[in-house]
């Protein structure tokens, strides 16, 4: 500054920008190298940020500008959930919390809330086609409405936070919230009201009914308002069932194969391939009985309990594959077989009433302080019967 | 849900008739119909079906529903009795 270099500096910067042309605006045809380039940069784009694919456009409010969503899925959206469904990326699966619009929404539109899980947005959205709605999106660090609410993330504080930093009451004239029914779990409607102002009305259940619940002037019917637990509803689940398995599975695969080496000889590396994969497809059917078809199954197996119901699909399963085996084995192996594959399946029949939307906490745990001690008893029994029948033999 | 039903008998829920003042919140949010409305008043309709999710004593303005909330969950379950309630929190996958 004193000796003026700043100065000079600056100059020299006018200088440059007065040597260099002005930009182009157009592509000119000759541009000699790659393919045609992508388009010029949308006037909606921000440095530092990226603007999402299922953004159709703004909406200006006194709040500022709200993002417009488009009610369609996009192959992409498809292809991500499916991807989730099967435990891909299943823990980063969020979208950012905050307002955003369907359709032409004005300060009269209903506000849906939901929960930052990005299938429970996408379920959200595609049933608000010809829908003029804002839909204000809680931070629940990507989990859904119902497990969020029962995790207190999908709370009435949460929601108070995020009506206040939306600017929600300059956005509508009105001052109602549409919750969805499940998050009563976590919201307290008074709470809501204390806190922000809005009045809280509880909304179907499902998203696919928000179209008639909104035509019915904000009226659910019975059926709107029940869980359901349908054969599709079941099945959709059994991947991600699955996708907690392959760490545990390896561990035991190797036990099964190594505890088959044992026998007279001490320990035989034949032995334990050779008698090793009996076990290992025992294991694979109380997995296949446990995780698939009991899940699938569920309301035409006899029993209450889920470990139970795992128990018996597993001995139907694994009777099968000990008459496919029956050949080769002895009775005692036989026998052992059939013990593992229903204790593997009832464990993990268990296992699934975690995902099922009827099992309470209470009835959950009487169940587990009866089954544990008998599965881990038939996995006792399963390994004196293995072990032992090769020194027998 | 008439085909599902869990093990009966256990579930916590708990009305005191006498402080309820009717609202029939309880009722509006319970997705499985164990609450139900009476005479004006709140019931237990359905206990068994109860899968003590806290919705409706979170919704109940005078308190006169107590039910001990939780998640169903044999994992979480597994992970409360090694680790202590507040280390499962979170942690589990299963929902």
């Amino acid at each position: 500054m004193h000796d003026g270099k700043c100065d000079a500096d600056y100059a020299s910067t006018v200088t440059v920008s007065e040597i260099l042309p002005a930009v182009p605006q157009a592509i000119s045809p000759e541009t000699c190298c790659g393919p045609k380039p992508p388009p010029a940069s949308s006037s909606n784009e921000r440095p530092g940020y990226r603007l999402l694919p299922f953004v159709a456009g703004f909406i200006d409010t006194p709040a500022g500008p709200v993002p417009r969503v488009a009610t369609a899925l996009a192959l992409a959206d498809r292809i991500g959930a499916a991807a989730v469904r099967c435990g891909i990326g299943r823990n980063r699966c969020t979208i950012a919390p905050g307002l955003y619009a369907v359709g032409a929404a004005s300060a009269d539109s209903p506000v849906l809330v939901t929960a930052n899980y990005k299938l429970t947005f996408d379920t959200l959205r595609r049933e608000l086609a010809g829908v003029d709605a804002w839909v204000l999106v809680l931070d629940t660090r990507g989990v859904n409405v119902w497990c969020a609410a029962g995790k207190s993330l999908f709370s009435h504080d949460e929601l108070a936070l995020r009506v206040q930093r939306s600017g929600l009451e300059r956005v509508v004239r009105h001052r109602r919230l549409i919750l969805p029914q499940l998050a009563a779990t976590g919201v307290s409607a008074r709470q809501v009201k204390k806190k922000c102002g809005f009045e809280v009305v509880w909304g179907p259940v499902r998203a696919r009914d928000i179209h008639d619940f909104l035509r019915n002037g904000m009226k659910a019917d019975q059926a709107m308002r029940r869980v359901t637990f349908t054969f599709g509803e079941r099945l959709v689940l059994v991947p991600v069932e699955l996708s907690f398995l392959p760490k545990p599975t390896a561990v035991i695969l190797a036990a099964l194969f190594l505890m088959s080496g044992i026998g007279a000889g001490i320990f035989s590396v034949d032995a334990a391939w050779a008698r090793g994969l009996s076990p290992a497809a025992a294991y694979a059917a109380g997995v296949l009985a446990g995780a698939v078809a009991t899940p699938a199954l569920l309301p035409w197996i006899p029993g209450r309990a889920f470990a139970l119901k795992g128990a018996l699909t597993g001995t139907a399963v694994g009777g099968l594959l000990i008459f496919l085996l029956r050949a080769g084995l002895h009775a005692a192996e036989l026998s052992a077989l059939l013990v593992l594959t229903a204790a593997v399946s009832s464990y993990l029949a268990m296992n699934f009433t975690g995902s099922t939307p009827f099992t309470s906490p209470s009835g959950v745990e009487k169940e587990m302080r009866r089954a544990i001690p008998l599965q881990a008893g038939a996995l006792l029994v399963f390994v004196l019967a293995w072990v032992g029948s090769a020194f027998a033999a | 849900m008439e085909k599902l039903r869990y093990l009966p008998g256990v579930a916590t829920l708990a009305l005191d008739a006498e402080a309820c003042v009717g609202c029939g919140t309880c009722a509006l949010v319970c997705p499985h119909g164990a609450m139900g409305m009476h005479n004006g008043k709140a019931r237990i309709a359905d206990r068994d079906g109860c899968m003590e999710c806290g919705a409706c004593a979170q919704n109940c303005t005078t308190g006169a529903i107590r039910v001990t909330p939780g998640v169903g969950c044999a994992a979480y379950i597994i992970k409360k009795w090694i680790k202590g309630k507040k280390a499962a929190c979170g942690e589990v996958n299963c929902c």
